[in-house]
């Protein structure tokens, strides 16, 4: 078995995607091939490595990963004297990432990664994930590395990247604080500067993933007497004996990921890049990663589900037939999997995109360039900026919803069979809940999404996707989706008419549900031009649509506000 | 200290992958119909080289006999951290059994110099005969121990393993130079490095290149190292089908029959039965 060469989905997307520009400027002219033997020699070569690197994973996520999925669930790490000890299958997991060197994916080969595009990292967490979803918490956080690559100073980087890169050190983020989880403004932990210049880190940070971790980063309020972000700057620490962990968190699910509470007690720590930049620029510069890798973990999850949901369908006879026979469960299963292939296209369109911004950035940041293309630069960097942060919303926000209906309906499938422990698939449901909850819940996703649709990001971005039309097999689904356009334009119209803020908060989810849909649907036409299966899907995908974008718009028109006028008179008095 | 470990590997055809166009017309292997595969028994030993070689120092050298093609498993090898890879390709080697076979790798494990260790799946795959190991040690004149479930340690000139016999195992040792061949459950092969996989994919043997291609990749040292019968000394007469004894005459589906076991006390009456038993059926005649 094999997560990667069974999956001819993502195959499909890595062959049909053109990503010859992004590994043009990934790769800055081939320049590294004589200074590394693992770097490529031109364009075939990158892409044949990656197909290779991907095989490496799916092999990895199938035969070791996959297979200790139910220990990882039901063995617990383990917290004494304020250290956590990885349980033995996630060690072994943790073990075969590292032999087989993917533990530093997007690190830069100077730092001894593999410079991988986030585009190909993100295929890999969504098939790591597929093995183990809690796995997939404590690889992916080798994301923490582009921050430090991107902001901290030479030494830093010298120092730290190689240990991520080898697997020799993980990673983690201490961002949340009992009172700052979607509010980090409200952050109270302090760092404080001693005459030498040293930094010192004391406070408790709370739901930190990976806690235990050997390299930290932590969000810390350098500047005293503030209470906002900019008085917030990024530390690295390392996990020593100031750094305790004072409680290790029983989750609903993710059982491998170890969720940390820490103390730190004059820790020290080194300054990330600059001063009071921490939350403003660092974080949110991280975010837009976090969120499409969350998206792809929750697409993995979904595929493990309908997988063994699908083969359970094939094989159990009920009324002498096989039961995907009988319609009801046929439609679960099609619309399980078209779903997925919904949200996959999606995922590594933001993938894309993230690609693209981060990489004319750092174009932009080189300063061999004359001024009239800087100039040109800049602006498609921005709105490449632009486009990243709605896309990765708009990706976490619809990935994660569908993980969440996908496992649920995998468990349906099942029927009594699903809701035992003996199948993985009410494994996969509890795994796929909290992805609509951590790096910003779907509430935040939409509000965030819902200003890139209202400052006309969003349509912008539908106009770039019709910019080479559409074969005319597709022309009339092309138009039903430009249609559609018009009524987003018109509930739009109708919020912004009325001058209420708390209608704008009420109908965002409607109108962001809309757009996404319609984001899909091009996705998926553009898809159909490749293959005549896609074709197929992307027409049931917009025939399926159509009802819904005609509700959303309906209830968006209507616009009541019974949930903020008759609060009260609905939910009745609060029992404590 | 610094072992000298050669791992011995073949290519063999997937038998899990096996379809109705598996066989030829006359008996043979229809190769073509079959993805080509690292032996998995001989990926074991070559985990069980590295682990030596992490715990005790060396360089873990590959061989394997083939067509140019099965220079794939030797880059596989490449790929999980082998140091050094050599091909023995050769018209004169086709069609050898396990005696050629055996005769052809002592020849090349010789023609290295020196050597410690010789480790080899216990067998393979396509076959399943388990003979070319034992072969190699008797060959090359060396102890060897089969069917290794652990190896324990090497020390003061000797390596220690655990050998699986029937309902149990027995723990054995013998002296360097030796031949092990090792079954799977001896060590979890590593997956193989993305790093390595970069690096070591364009490795080819120099009759999978042309000849500029070849003098290219030798610059980059990305050539791999090919060996004919004249390279190792080897006679011809004792390569490939002259050298092979066996023949296969006949190929027969077998089908088992029997459905149930049946258990018999361990007391005299009991046995008597049994014997008694397997004479009427005419298997002790």
């Amino acid at each position: 078995m094999n997560y990667f060469t069974d999956n001819e989905d993502l195959q499909f997307i890595l062959d049909s995607s053109d990503l010859a520009g992004i590994i043009e400027l990934q790769e800055r002219g081939f320049r590294e091939k004589e200074t590394h033997d693992y770097a490529p020699a031109d364009i075939e070569d990158a892409l044949d490595s990656y197909r290779k690197i991907l095989t490496v994973a799916g092999d990895l996520a199938a035969n070791i990963i996959g297979p200790l999925g139910e220990r990882i669930d039901r063995e617990p790490n383990s917290l004494a004297q304020g250290k956590v000890t990885y349980s033995q299958p996630i060690t072994d997991c943790l073990r075969s990432l590292s032999q087989a060197e993917l533990m530093g994916c997007i690190i830069s080969r100077q730092y001894q990664g593999l410079n991988l595009p986030s585009f190909i990292f993100t295929m890999m967490v969504e098939i790591i994930s597929r093995g183990d979803a809690s796995i997939q918490n404590i690889f992916a956080l080798q994301g923490i590395a582009a921050i430090i690559e991107a902001f901290a100073d030479e030494e830093i980087k010298a120092r730290y990247l190689p240990l991520l890169a080898s697997g020799a050190a993980t990673g983690a983020m201490a961002l949340t604080e009992a009172e700052a989880g979607s509010d980090l403004q409200n952050i109270k932990t302090k760092a404080e500067q001693a005459a030498d210049g040293t930094w010192r880190i004391s406070g408790v940070k709370r739901f930190i993933t990976n806690g235990n971790a050997d390299i930290i980063l932590v969000l810390a309020r350098s500047e005293p007497g503030t209470t906002d972000g900019l008085g917030l700057s990024l530390f690295l620490c390392e996990g020593d004996d100031t750094v305790v962990v004072r409680r290790l968190e029983d989750k609903l699910g993710i059982h491998g990921s170890p969720t940390c509470e820490l103390q730190f007690s004059g820790t020290r720590a080194m300054l990330i890049g600059e001063r009071q930049r921490g939350l403003v620029t660092y974080v949110l510069a991280l975010l837009n990663g976090s969120r499409v890798a969350t998206a792809a973990q929750a697409v993995g999850i979904a595929q493990a589900a309908f997988t063994a949901a699908r083969s359970f369908a094939h094989s159990r006879k009920q009324y002498g037939r096989r039961i995907e026979t009988l319609p009801p469960v046929a439609e679960m299963l099609t619309s399980m999997k078209i779903a997925i292939e919904a949200s996959r296209a999606l995922t590594c369109e933001t993938a894309r995109i993230l690609d693209l911004s981060q990489l004319t950035a750092q174009r932009l940041a080189a300063e061999d360039i004359d001024n009239n293309t800087r100039k040109e630069l800049r602006k498609e960097a921005k709105q490449l900026e632009r486009n990243a942060m709605l896309l990765s919303s708009l990706a976490k926000y619809y990935t994660s919803e569908m993980s969440v209906w996908v496992t649920r309906d995998a468990l349906q499938v099942l029927g009594g069979s699903g809701y035992m422990r003996d199948y993985p698939v009410e494994r996969y449901c509890r795994d796929a809940r909290i992805t609509t909850i951590y790096e910003g819940t779907s509430q935040l996703q939409v509000q965030s999404a819902f200003r890139g649709i209202l400052s006309g990001t969003m349509e912008k971005y539908y106009e770039d996707l019709c910019a080479h039309g559409f074969p005319q097999s597709l022309g009339s689904q092309a138009k039903r989706l430009e249609r559609w356009r018009k009524i987003i334009a018109r509930s739009v119209e109708q919020l912004n008419s009325k001058k209420d803020a708390q209608l704008l908060d009420l109908y965002a989810r409607p109108v962001v549900d809309m757009a996404v849909e319609i984001l899909v649907g091009y996705l998926l036409l553009k898809q159909a031009r490749f293959s005549s299966r896609k074709m197929k899907i992307a027409k049931i995908y917009i025939n399926n649509s159509g009802p819904r974008i005609v509700m959303k718009a309906a209830f968006v028109r209507q616009g009541s506000k019974h949930c903020i006028k008759d609060y009260e008179l609905i939910v009745g008095a609060a029992v404590i | 200290m610094n072992y000298q470990i050669i791992v011995l590997v073949k290519q063999v055809p997937d038998t899990k992958a096996i379809s109705s166009k598996a066989m030829n017309p006359d008996g043979t292997l229809n190769r073509s119909a079959l993805p080509a595969i690292f032996n998995p028994e001989d990926l074991h030993a070559l985990e069980a080289g590295l682990q030596l070689r992490e715990r005790y120092g060396g360089i873990v050298t590959v061989i394997t006999m083939g067509p140019p093609s099965a220079a794939e498993v030797l880059r596989e090898s490449l790929y999980r951290g082998a140091d050094e890879v050599i091909l023995l390709t050769d018209r004169h080697f086709a069609g050898s059994d396990t005696l050629a076979t055996s005769y052809i790798l002592s020849r090349a494990i010789s023609k290295t110099g020196h050597y410690d260790i010789i480790l080899c799946g216990r067998q393979a795959i396509d076959g399943n005969t388990a003979q070319v190991g034992p072969q190699v040690a008797e060959k090359l004149g060396l102890p060897q121990i089969t069917s290794v479930e652990e190896i324990v340690q090497i020390d003061s000139g000797k390596i220690s393993a655990w050998k699986g016999v029937e309902r149990g195992k027995e723990l054995l040792e013998v002296p360097l130079p030796a031949v092990l061949t090792v079954v799977d459950t001896a060590s979890k092969p590593r997956p193989p490095s993305a790093k390595k996989i970069m690096r070591f994919k364009k490795a080819k043997a120099p009759g999978e290149a042309t000849p500029e291609e070849a003098q290219a990749l030798k610059d980059r040292g990305l050539l791999i190292r090919e060996w004919n019968a004249e390279q190792i000394g080897a006679d011809l007469s004792r390569c490939g089908v002259q050298g092979s004894p066996t023949k296969v005459q006949k190929i027969k589906k077998v089908v088992l029959k029997a459905k149930d076991i049946k258990q018999y006390a361990a007391t005299d009456e009991s046995l008597a039965q049994l014997l008694q038993e397997l004479i009427q059926e005419h298997t002790f005649d």
